[in-house]
């Protein structure tokens, strides 16, 4: 065991924790005034709840001992058998605790992305119980075809550094199930208020982008030269689609804003999640400048032409993010960079986008049929949609009796 | 000249600007306001202690219209802003004594339109 390792990875877990909060900042500057405690809470109890759930069987299902390429076993039920001696097949340097605990944290973001979909008008308790069902019907099997020893999607040679394909690609599809299951808002599109606390999301993505250093130079699972470079290009696709935004948006609509900004920002992190342990700096640039771009026009074009209310844009940012950081992958991964992963297109070989194809394409479907299944299944023992009159009165006053700012002291 | 108040749910902001427009109401004031009619409000809980909240939100329009325009206006208000259910809504007209452009210095008529 290498405490070097462990204390990287035990740090690195801390910073990916930070982005749920981080997100619910993020999410809640976005919304108007009146539901940004209905974003936070969501949030913060989707923590709560999927990191129950990942000790009772989450990590079990996703990591444990294979069945068919499809699932981890029930052997770790309850974290049986997962203790400090160091998991071979996962990270042979640190105890297997500090590993689980580490996936926890991004178990726990991921069913948080997909809320920006539904934001404003989904009732509390069916929320909880549909990020639960998700966590463990749409999440861990996936997590297991990708990261799982024996998964079929990573013994096919797909590759996913810190989630692309798990994290990202299946709560941005979902939330595109979500958006069209669930509906538009009242008002939308001309009377919703714009987002009621800019430097909220500012701060939000501000802490996303600290986090994501944890999230994906973490998933080195040692402290070294591989984690370095995915700090590097985490960070340079960050930048490099920030930039891209606002000059889209300066060239467009005649103004840079900060709301565009860090729209761009987070596109470029997630595009480049799952290349960033596999690709050079100046990869992670031009994976981050795309990123930029295909974003922007998803969110600007694709969404008011197709006309559905995704509300705070996770499947424009995240899912269309995630897409493009998935084949991404398959162009620009070098062995240079990482021995253990392969050459992409622009290194030689079409094989790897072969594979990254398939895993976009079947992730996908297998998301958002999922999540459209689960949420008709939640919708039949709860109702998903609040009333039109708390849709009205806002979220924070009728699902949790709390306003979020006081107006008359 | 009158000085139109109206009391609406926040809700009807957009309609009743839309109808005001359609009636040549270019000119107006909003602000957001806590109050009630005869609606119940909202009890809030804050650990345990309970606020016995029953303000809800609304918002105000104040708008300056020469004699003619008071009934139109009125009129585009109900339009705009009428549910049917409690709640909905007053309107209150104010004498209104004079109005005074501080761009130019114009009074009355011309000042107000």
């Amino acid at each position: 065991m290498n405490s070097g390792d462990t204390a990287f990875v035990l740090v690195s877990a801390a910073l990916v924790m930070l982005m749920t909060p981080g997100l619910a900042f993020f999410y809640g500057g976005l919304v108007r005034r009146k539901n940004i405690l209905s974003v936070l809470m969501q949030c913060m109890m989707v923590l709560c709840l999927v990191t129950l759930q990942w000790i009772f069987f989450g990590y079990s299902l996703s990591f444990g001992p294979d069945l068919g390429g499809l699932i981890g076993g029930l052997d770790w039920i309850g974290l049986h058998n997962v203790g400090a001696a160091p998991n071979a097949d996962y990270a042979p340097t640190i105890p297997h605790t500090a590993f689980m605990i580490f996936q926890a944290m991004f178990a726990v973001i991921t069913p948080g992305l997909i809320l920006g979909a539904f934001a404003e008008r989904m009732r509390f308790g069916a929320f909880c119980l549909f990020s639960l069902l998700w966590a463990t019907v749409i999440y861990d099997p996936v997590c297991h075809w990708m990261w799982g020893a024996g998964g079929w999607l990573k013994a096919l040679g797909a590759l996913d550094f810190a989630g692309g394909v798990v994290v990202h690609l299946t709560a941005g599809v979902s939330a595109l199930a979500a958006a069209l299951f669930l509906g538009k808002r009242q008002g939308y599109p001309h009377a919703i208020s714009p987002p009621h606390n800019l430097p909220l999301a500012v701060l939000g993505a501000g802490l996303l982008w600290f986090g994501w250093f944890g999230f994906n130079a973490g998933s080195a699972l040692a402290a070294g030269s591989l984690a370095a470079g995915a700090l590097v290009a985490t960070h340079a696709a960050g930048a490099a689609a920030g930039v891209m935004w606002s000059v889209l948006d300066w060239r467009f609509n005649q103004r840079p804003t900060m709301l565009g900004m860090i729209t761009g920002a987070v596109a470029g992190l997630a595009a480049v999640t799952p290349a960033s342990g596999f690709v050079t700096p100046l990869g992670a640039v031009g994976i981050g400048l795309v990123a930029g771009l295909a974003c922007w026009l998803a969110v600007t074009f694709l969404k008011n032409s197709l006309g559905y209310d995704d509300s705070l844009d996770a499947f424009g940012v995240h899912g269309v993010g995630g897409v493009w950081g998935v084949l991404a992958t398959g162009l620009w991964a070098t062995r240079a960079v990482n021995p253990a992963g392969a050459d992409g297109l622009f290194y030689g070989s079409g094989t790897l986008l072969g594979a990254q194809f398939l895993a976009v394409v079947v992730t996908a479907a297998f998301a958002f049929a999922g999540t459209f299944g689960l949420l008709a299944l939640v919708n039949a023992i709860t109702p998903l949609r609040v009333s039109e009159h708390d849709e009205r009165v806002g979220l924070d006053l009728t699902q949790h009796r709390e306003a979020g700012y006081t107006l008359i002291e | 000249m009158k000085l139109v108040i109206a009391i609406i749910p926040p809700h009807r902001l957009e309609s009743v600007k839309q109808e005001l427009y359609k009636a040549q109401v270019n000119l107006l004031t909003v602000n957001e306001v806590l109050g009630h009619g005869r609606q119940k409000g909202i009890t809030e809980v804050y650990r345990g202690v309970k606020e016995t909240g029953n303000l809800l939100k609304k918002v105000r329009l104040e708008i300056a219209v020469n004699d003619n325009f008071v009934e139109p206006t009125i009129a585009a208000i109900v339009k705009g802003a009428r549910t049917g259910e409690t709640g909905d809504g007053k309107i209150f007209i104010l004498p209104l004594e004079r109005c005074i452009r501080i761009r130019t210095g114009e009074e009355g008529r011309e000042a107000i339109g």
